[in-house]
């Protein structure tokens, strides 16, 4: 018999922690399936973050250090300047990219620094039980906007990859969802052309993706997905920002 | 220039007084040498840059003024519960706040007491000329890899931007076990470098190990001592302000007072026994630093012998005193305990 779908070699064969519905799941495959294609999992450093995703040390087959919320760009920085042969990416909520660590990834993004940025925006706190989000929608309900997010106290949604893309340093930016299999398609496609950027050292490689939340958006695994294509995808536009994919 | 020589090829900072010498240094001769220079967009991204570095096993160092090893201590932190090596320098200002450039010992708690969130120490070397400048920085590397814990070298304005003869000296590199650094998992299990701990029990014993290795630290006390043979008063101080008093007390022993200095080099940890065994003879101590009274509580938990003085006297920051000044100072005490 031929087997046709295995999981990847950069995944332990562990079942994953997330709740019902969260795309980390999906977005840590497509991930590894990257390493794996262009035969990195031994050379990887991966630099892990602060939220949901801390725990990807337990998943990903590569080395891995944790960094302090908010800091992964500055210490994947570090790691890469002393070890520019390695393969170095940072996986980081919005909670963790666009809130604390603005400064890190926007001056990591402008030095053009040769990493890849995984960053999954899912609009709210995830492990600190669903709290606003730079990255919340005008309205929308969370822990600590529990009238709705009002742009005249709280600001307006931050879109990163718009932000990202008009800095002179990044080579490659991009938003994907992975809410339905067409988009599923061109996600890993950017993520594989975020993972190369580097591996060419042609720069800095930073893929958005929209996660659904279920959990904390008090939703069913369903109608969280249906959210992720419609009202997500429409504040926060997926597509190639910066660069080509093939 | 003791850095560079120690084998340290990367350096992030970002800029502030009285320790730009240092970074612009860096940023000229790095370079040349292979290394990296990073001026960095905050402190906070320099000190995670150390991180990111460090936990690959090269050597690397971060260095700042008191404002800015403030937002270094999260990082610093991490580094203790991750155990990653590295080399923080503190040519400290004065505080609160935005405080003033002047020297100032004012840093010496958070330097010794761990500085961020949680129960954790680095090593803290003073140095009171440039020649230990140079000396202790080469050292703290060696020790930063020892012990993989971050090492502190503490100065102040004085100390930075002092200018005096230096002998330089050939530095072998010792190697230490690199069993645990992160350069990819080539045919071996992947690593992983963490301070995340949250099984029952892990993060207990994850402190009391950290505890052990601090405890294991004391091999590393560096002290010195100045004319205390015959001394009736034991003056206690470091860096610049010791440097200063061995003027005041050569001024004192021209006028028969018999004071001496013991100066701690490693501030953390403290030579607390060494200190001890001093007052097992000499009954009489007075602490001088240039704040309101910090390591004076280190004196005392030393000097706890009934019927011993540890006296004080502080200068907070805004002006140096002169050796005259100190030795007015001295003569007080000398003359109320000494009679």
């Amino acid at each position: 018999m031929k087997q046709v779908f295995r999981r990847p070699e950069a995944l332990v064969d562990v079942p994953f922690h997330f709740c019902p519905g969260c795309h980390h799941g999906i977005i840590h495959r497509l991930v590894a399936e990257a390493i794996d294609q262009f035969a990195l999992r031994e050379k990887t450093i991966g630099v892990a973050s602060v939220g949901c995703s801390v725990f990807l040390y337990d998943y990903f087959n590569v080395d891995v250090v944790e960094a302090p919320h908010g800091r992964a760009a500055a210490v994947a920085t570090g790691v890469k300047r002393a070890m520019p042969d390695n393969f170095v990416f940072t996986y980081q909520g919005d909670g963790d990219l666009a809130a604390i660590g603005t400064a890190e990834i926007i001056h990591a993004g402008n030095r053009g620094e040769n990493l890849t940025v995984i960053f999954v925006n899912n609009m709210v706190f995830g492990m600190t039980g669903g709290q606003m989000a730079p990255t919340t929608m005008a309205g929308q309900e969370t822990t600590t906007t529990p009238y709705g997010r009002d742009p005249e106290s709280n600001g307006y949604p931050i879109r990163m990859s718009e932000v990202m893309a008009q800095l002179p340093g990044t080579t490659f930016v991009a938003r994907a969802s992975v809410s339905d299999p067409k988009n599923l398609m061109k996600a890993k496609k950017m993520i594989r052309r975020a993972v190369e950027v580097q591996v060419n050292r042609e720069g800095f490689g930073f893929v958005e993706l929209l996660s659904a939340c279920p959990t904390n958006w008090k939703m069913s695994p369903q109608d969280a997905t249906k959210r992720v294509q419609e009202e997500m995808s429409s504040y926060f536009p997926l597509g190639v920002y910066k660069g080509e994919v093939d | 220039m003791g850095a560079i020589e120690a084998g340290c090829r990367f350096y992030f900072g970002y800029p502030i007084t009285p320790q730009n010498e240092i970074p612009e240094y860096m940023a000229k001769h790095l370079p040349s040498v292979g290394g990296t220079f990073i001026q960095a967009e905050s402190e906070i991204a320099s000190i995670n840059m150390l991180l990111g570095a460090g936990v690959t096993g090269v050597r690397a160092m971060t260095s700042s003024s008191s404002p800015g090893i403030s937002l270094k201590q999260e990082g610093i932190s991490y580094m203790c519960g991750s155990r990653i090596p590295g080399v923080i320098v503190n040519m400290s200002r004065s505080g609160p706040g935005l405080g003033g450039i002047s020297p100032s010992q004012g840093d010496y708690f958070q330097s010794t007491r761990g500085g961020g969130h949680g129960d954790y120490r680095t090593i803290v070397l003073a140095p009171h000329s440039v020649q230990e400048n140079y000396d202790l920085t080469m050292k703290a590397f060696d020790l930063a890899d020892k012990y993989r814990n971050p090492v502190v070298i503490l100065g102040d304005a004085l100390m930075g931007q002092i200018k005096e003869p230096l002998a330089r000296r050939k530095y072998r590199k010792r190697e230490y076990p690199k069993d645990w650094t992160l350069t990819g998992a080539t045919g071996r299990e992947p690593r992983l470098v963490k301070s995340l701990y949250l099984s029952e029990g892990e993060l207990t014993k994850h402190n009391w190990n950290l505890n052990r290795i601090y405890k294991s630290m004391k091999r590393e006390i560096m002290f010195e001592t100045h004319l205390l043979e015959d001394a009736r008063l034991v003056l206690v101080a470091f860096g610049s302000v010791a440097r200063i008093l061995k003027s005041s007390i050569y001024m004192a022993r021209q006028k028969g007072m018999k004071v001496g200095l013991f100066r701690p080099i490693t501030l953390y940890p403290f030579p607390s026994a060494q200190l001890a065994k001093v007052a097992l003879s000499i009954k009489n101590f007075m602490a001088i630093e240039l704040n309101t009274g910090q390591m004076i509580e280190d004196v005392m938990l030393a000097v706890r012998h009934k019927g011993h003085h540890v006296d004080f006297y502080g200068r907070p920051p805004g002006s140096i005193p002169s050796p005259d000044e100190l030795f007015d100072e001295i003569k007080k005490i000398y003359k109320k305990r000494i009679r």
